[in-house]
């Protein structure tokens, strides 16, 4: 019987949309699934982890110092319950806090790992982008603990059971290796990039900062989207690095993508190739987006986008 | 204080990327190569520290084949004072790298280890905290800005939808998002005289490491493509082909 293990991304009070898909991807690895959540009061967390189909029991690590968990005091947890459960995969989402914590816990159990599966072909046989999306390379891993960070949407989200059991367990003590400062989520108004059905970007075509939000955020408001930028875009000052998409931003998958006035440079694709359906609006038809796209509209955007939102009313 | 930095080469990220014919991996052949643009970032913020009178020195390390000397060639250009290249026929996997770089910290005894937060080609995004966990040492990831005051680092990472800042004591080891500093362009008198400071080549078996692959690579593959784009004339016919799609 395969063991595998979830490292739980949460805020303190709900599990990150994504755990449903990694339980999913778990699953093709392993009969058994133990989920970890470490935090400081967690239990909220803990019995909604219990709640996910295919979970068979969640561990809660709990004391102050886990409050926001550093890499530093989750990779010894980790590289514990690897041990003590005799697991065979070790999971996170590929998201900044799984891609943070991992590698260091890979090292600890001196074990080769994954970054960002996209399909699990057999239980030793994987699949990942490379050079920002451009190639798909196909791997074999004969560790004996397949270690992998997943891409949330390339699996789909887990079912409900009723609540497995939840094991309280002893918190290691703290590292003290590094201290947490601050945090901070600027507008939280709108929907998580990560989790947006539908996703508006825009580019350095946008001209200044006052354009992109004067013409972007009706669009987003009225779609209910998420917004999104170029790297060139927030560079420019448009908007925040929160908004970043591409190979050192966000990756996104949702339903709907709006690229308006960006070009499609591969270090974007990396971050938007998923997308189910892909809509450009850019003056230039040779613009690497428009290959990448299922529909273009050729044109102006500060005249297509106002009556793009007209035609939504 | 002494910064250990750690260079890749790595194909141009912005040179269409070609597939060999049997579909075993990349196709090297060609392609325009640079310095890891992330890694590019993180010597840059060491070499404006240095500038600063904070760090007063700067060791670049590349592993790989004697290519990597130009990559190196680049880095000392920039403002590193010496290098080391370890010798390596193909990339060391993440976990071997690593092992490497704990190796030569061990000899150099650095006081701050800088990299890049992922290498543009393989985007692994493994190495800075493998190391960290090696070394014993805490890590700052992904980091967007490097403050350092009385022995202390406070780092700003790029965490999903914002940001966090640690605190850090030294030794450590930090990652660089490309925000972390813009590099300089070079010129040639920094170019040549990059040619007069030296190189040390160091084999794998010296630093007591070997460096053999865990994971075997069986083959690339081309994204699946999408079906051609279709030509909308405007919004109004826009609008109705999303809804089609089951746009809300
Ligand atoms: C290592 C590395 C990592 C990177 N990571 C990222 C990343 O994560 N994300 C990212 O986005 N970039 C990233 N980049 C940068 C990337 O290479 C491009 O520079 C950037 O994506 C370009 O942004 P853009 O499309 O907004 O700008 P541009 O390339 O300048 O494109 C602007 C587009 O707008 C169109 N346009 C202009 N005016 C109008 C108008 N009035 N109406 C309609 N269309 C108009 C133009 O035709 C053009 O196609 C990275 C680069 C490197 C080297």
């Amino acid at each position: 019987m395969k063991h595998a293990l979830i490292l739980v991304e949460h805020d303190g009070v709900n599990p990150h949309s994504a755990l449903r898909r990694i339980v999913s991807a778990a699953r093709l690895l392993a009969d058994r699934l133990t989920l970890l959540v470490a935090g400081s009061q967690a239990q909220a967390v803990a019995e909604q982890a219990a709640c996910i189909a295919g979970v068979s029991e969640v561990w809660l690590f709990d004391a102050p110092h886990l409050s926001q968990p550093l890499a530093e005091d989750l990779s010894p947890l980790l590289a514990h319950a690897v041990r003590e459960r005799q697991a065979s995969a070790l999971l996170a989402a590929a998201s900044p806090f799984g891609k943070a914590t991992l590698p260091r816990a890979a090292a600890l159990l001196d074990c080769a790992m994954l970054s960002d599966v996209v399909e699990i072909q057999a239980p030793d046989v994987f699949v990942r982008p490379v050079h920002a999306g451009a190639a798909l390379a196909t791997l074999r891993n004969p560790e004996p603990v397949k270690i992998l960070s997943a891409r949330a949407a390339a699996f789909p989200p887990a079912a409900d059971q009723p609540a497995a059991p939840i094991n309280i367990q002893p918190a290691p003590p703290a590292a003290n290796r590094s201290a947490w400062v601050s945090t901070t989520h600027p507008d939280s108004a709108r929907p998580a990039l990560a989790e947006a059905k539908v996703v508006v970007a825009g580019g350095q075509g946008l001209g200044s900062a006052e354009q992109f939000h004067a013409l972007l955020d009706p669009l987003a408001d009225r779609l209910n989207a998420a917004i999104g930028a170029t790297r060139a875009a927030v560079d420019a000052g448009f908007i925040g690095n929160d908004h970043q998409i591409g190979q050192t931003g966000a990756i996104v998958a949702p339903e709907f993508y709006f690229a308006i006035g960006l070009s499609g440079a591969a270090q974007h694709l990396a971050g938007m190739r998923d997308a189910r359906v892909v809509v450009t609006i850019n003056k230039d038809a040779e613009a690497p987006i428009c290959r990448q796209a299922d529909y273009v509209l050729e044109g102006d955007l500060f005249e297509i986008v106002p009556a793009l939102l007209r035609a939504l009313e | 204080m002494k910064a250990l930095v750690a260079v890749k080469r790595v194909p141009d990220g912005n040179a269409p990327l070609r597939l060999k014919m049997d579909c075993s991996g990349v196709d090297l052949a060609g392609m325009p190569m640079r310095i890891n643009p992330f890694d590019e970032a993180a010597l840059e913020w060491a070499v404006q520290r240095k500038e600063a009178g904070t760090i007063s020195e700067i060791v670049a390390v590349s592993i790989g084949g004697n290519a990597c000397q130009e990559t190196l060639r680049h880095a000392l250009a920039m403002g590193a004072d010496r290098a080391f290249l370890i010798a390596a026929e193909h990339a060391p996997e993440p976990l071997a790298v690593a092992k490497l770089l704990r190796a030569l910290a061990e000899r150099e005894q650095p006081d701050l280890i800088v990299l890049g937060k992922q290498a543009s080609d393989d985007d692994n995004a493994q190495t800075a905290p493998m190391l960290a966990a090696l070394l014993g040492w805490p890590q700052g990831v992904f980091a967007s800005n490097v403050a350092l005051e009385n022995n202390t680092l406070q780092v700003t990472r790029e965490i999903e939808g914002g940001q966090e800042v640690l605190a850090l004591p030294l030794p450590a080891v930090i990652s660089a998002d490309l925000r972390l500093a813009n590099p300089r362009y070079l010129k040639l008198p920094q170019l040549l005289q990059a040619k007069k400071k030296t190189i040390e080549t160091l084999n794998p078996s010296e630093l007591g490491v070997a460096p053999a692959p865990r994971l075997e690579l069986l083959g690339v593959a081309p994204p699946p493509a999408r079906k051609p784009a279709v030509k909308v004339a405007d919004a109004r016919e826009l609008v109705a082909l999303l809804r089609q799609e089951g746009l809300p």
